[in-house]
């Protein structure tokens, strides 16, 4: 009983000090939403409003009909003429437009006569994934027409059926990748907030002294543990949460499972966080080693190696395997099913059990350092 | 029963050993100094009679409890300051009370009366609410052992309470030591000021993990009575030291301010005669005579004693 008390005293006074520390506790509630409006905005894989040039050395009305397919597609503005290939060089050199279409003589006729032609598509492949999504557009708009001039061709006849086909572009829309990734910003702010604030909340009492003070008195480690880690649990479910509902109001983002579920596959993820932060706390011994070794060795894997950013069938096998040991892949599933697929524990319940097996050992070897600490 | 009894207290680090054979006690009562360099061994010592750190070997018995059998038993009966006055800064002086008290187990109205004395005695009150921070270092150092007392300890360890704080307060915290002493409580004392090692009771010099030397001050003083010390002031303080160093009968000397302090092999050479020696030199001195030894001059010879 006297132990649960102690636990309350010290919990009290690490709120009071967190809501003096306004900086600290601002970064902790509103970082998040603007590491959303930052990420889910910035971290946009789909491309548009390519900035296009224009070699129309046809001037037909197929050339203008080519060139307003693209125009019309979304994907890009024409904002350039390149009457030569002089003024094409010095257009990509100096980055005003991204990629030049070249339209050859006699393009009109060759194909309206159904002969086999080529358009000329360069793309500045600085960023080689800006360019191959480019390329990916410019494909599939010239296939687009080219597909209905070869049925033009064969019909022979100017009032045929035109058949319109929408490109397919092999990235996600805009909307989607929003989706995708927000579960994976609430696993990285999850880490940020628990883990950082975590240890550095413990490092900075072994710097200030206090923790020796402390350790002179009769508290058991658990009671001090627990009493500094609970109003950081606190802090980051009301901040992972704060991302759902601001991901739910900015960006229609679907809730189709169940809050309950919701908030206990987050818990889950936090406990084992915590226990990370604590055991960096019982390593570090200054907040400057604390940080660095948090940002190693919680954030990148978090954002590198959770299927955050990066799908994970995509890495090398060795990169594969480390995966298994960071939680955020496994919280990634399980709240991508919960919040997109709206499906339950049923079907995510191994990657519970995987968050459970970190949150455990983790307490475990931080408990078993701390105790070591401690007396 | 001694309030701390410290037999054969052994503590190595790997090959290093911090606390070699200490043995001593002390009294409920009485205030106890501990003196030496940094590195001698006192905090190391501390902290075992804390019940932090495990000694090596030898026994420690505080409040009557060992410390190696319960070391929780006996945080529950001591209270510990140290020079870092280790408040939470962000804190108001409430707040820190308010702290201290829970995480010692204080009842509600344990917690209220203490907290009424612990204002009283620091001069805190009306500043209840002033963050700790903003506290000039001796209010902030009267808190700091209010904190340490709230659960009432029969028995209190101040590591270098007194560093970075100014005179005037020194003195005032001095006083309330000596009350704390006075109403019953055994207080270990370490600190680097000789002159507050005046107020101790008793003093023990830890040197390079050893105790030293041991006793009431008039002890200490009383095993330099046998070779008197010679206070010289002269125009020339150095030049004065150096001609003592090379007079007969002069063991060694030291610089103590603007005079120079010269321990005498023996009571057969005069002061006198040391003057008429130096003047003859040409060294004017103003005044030649023979003084108690201070805390100072036992400290210096203990030292130098032990590290021969």
């Amino acid at each position: 009983m006297t132990a649960f008390w102690k636990t309350i005293a010290v919990a009290r006074k690490e709120l009071r000090q967190i809501r003096r520390d306004r900086r600290t506790l601002l970064i902790l509630l509103f970082v998040p939403a603007f590491f959303l409006l930052v990420y889910g905005y910035a971290l946009n894989f789909d491309i548009r409003h390519v900035r296009l040039a224009l070699q129309d050395n046809d001037h037909s009305a197929a050339s203008r009909e080519l060139v307003s397919a693209f125009v019309n597609s979304g994907y890009f503005d024409l904002v350039a003429d390149a009457p030569s290939p002089t003024a094409i060089d010095r257009l990509i050199d100096r980055g005003d437009v991204r990629a030049v279409l070249v339209i050859p003589a006699r393009f009109g006729s060759d194909v309206v006569a159904g002969r086999s032609t080529a358009v000329q598509f360069l793309v500045n492949g600085d960023n080689a994934n800006t360019a191959a999504t480019v390329v990916g557009y410019a494909t599939g708009l010239i296939s687009t027409v080219s597909t209905r001039y070869e049925v033009l061709a064969r019909l022979t006849s100017p009032a045929g059926p035109v058949l319109s086909v929408e490109p397919r572009v092999w990235y996600n829309p805009e909307l989607r990748s929003t989706l995708f990734l927000v579960p994976g910003l609430i696993a990285y702010i999850a880490m940020l907030t628990a883990v950082v604030s975590t240890a550095l909340s413990i490092v900075r009492e072994k710097e200030a002294g206090t923790m020796e003070q402390v350790r002179m008195s009769p508290i058991g480690a658990v009671p001090y543990v627990l009493g500094k880690t609970a109003p950081y649990f606190v802090v980051s479910l009301v901040s992972s949460m704060s991302i759902v509902v601001a991901a739910i109001l900015l960006f229609d983002m679907p809730m189709r499972g169940s809050w309950v579920v919701l908030v206990g596959v987050v818990s889950l993820f936090l406990v084992g966080a915590l226990a990370f932060g604590l055991l960096i706390s019982s390593i570090a011994d200054s907040q400057q080693v604390a940080f660095q070794v948090a940002l190693l060795t919680s954030f990148l894997p978090t954002l590198m190696l959770s299927g955050f950013i990066f799908p994970i069938s995509s890495m090398p096998a060795f990169l594969q395997v480390v995966t298994y040991v960071v939680p955020a892949r496994y919280f990634l599933v399980a709240l991508r099913g919960v919040v997109l697929k709206g499906v339950g524990p049923a079907v995510f319940w191994q990657d519970l059990v995987a968050l459970a097996v970190f949150a455990v050992v983790i307490l475990a070897l931080a408990s078993v350092r701390v105790r070591r600490q401690w007396a | 029963m001694n309030a701390i009894e410290v037999q054969h207290l052994t503590r190595r680090f790997g090959a290093f050993t911090a606390v070699n054979d200490v043995s001593f006690q002390v009294k409920a009562g009485e205030i106890f100094g501990f003196l030496g360099s940094n590195g001698a061994g006192k905090s190391t010592t501390i902290r075992m009679l804390c019940g932090l750190l495990r000694p090596t070997s030898g026994t420690a018995v505080v409040g009557g409890i060992d410390v190696m059998a319960d070391p929780e038993g006996v945080k529950r009966r001591i209270g510990y300051m140290s020079q870092r006055f280790s408040l939470y800064e962000t804190l108001t002086v409430d707040q820190n009370i308010a702290f201290f008290g829970g995480i010692y187990g204080l009842s509600r109205d344990g917690l209220a009366a203490r907290r009424a004395f612990v204002l009283e005695m620091a001069g805190l009150r009306g500043r209840e609410r002033v963050l700790t921070r903003a506290l000039s270092g001796g209010w902030r150092q009267r808190l700091a052992l209010g904190c340490a007392i709230l659960h009432e300890p029969s028995i209190v360890f101040l590591d270098e309470p007194t560093g970075g704080v100014d005179p005037l307060s020194r003195r005032q915290f001095w006083r309330l030591i000596e009350d704390l002493a006075g109403s019953g409580v055994a207080v270990l004392v370490t600190t680097h000021y000789l002159d507050e090692a005046e107020h101790c009771h008793r003093i023990a010099i830890i040197q390079a993990g050893r105790l030293a030397a041991h006793g009431t001050v008039d002890e200490l003083k009383a095993t330099f009575a046998s070779r008197p010390i010679l206070e010289v002031r002269a125009t020339d303080a150095v030049q004065a030291m150096r001609a003592l160093d090379a007079t007969a009968g002069v063991e060694k000397t030291s610089i103590f301010g603007t005079s120079v302090h010269a321990v005498l092999s023996s009571h057969e050479t005069s002061a006198a005669s040391i003057a008429g020696r130096l003047e003859a030199q040409g060294i004017r001195v103003i005044s030649c005579g023979v003084v108690p030894p201070s805390l100072e001059d036992v400290f210096l010879d203990v030292a130098e004693r032990s590290a021969a």
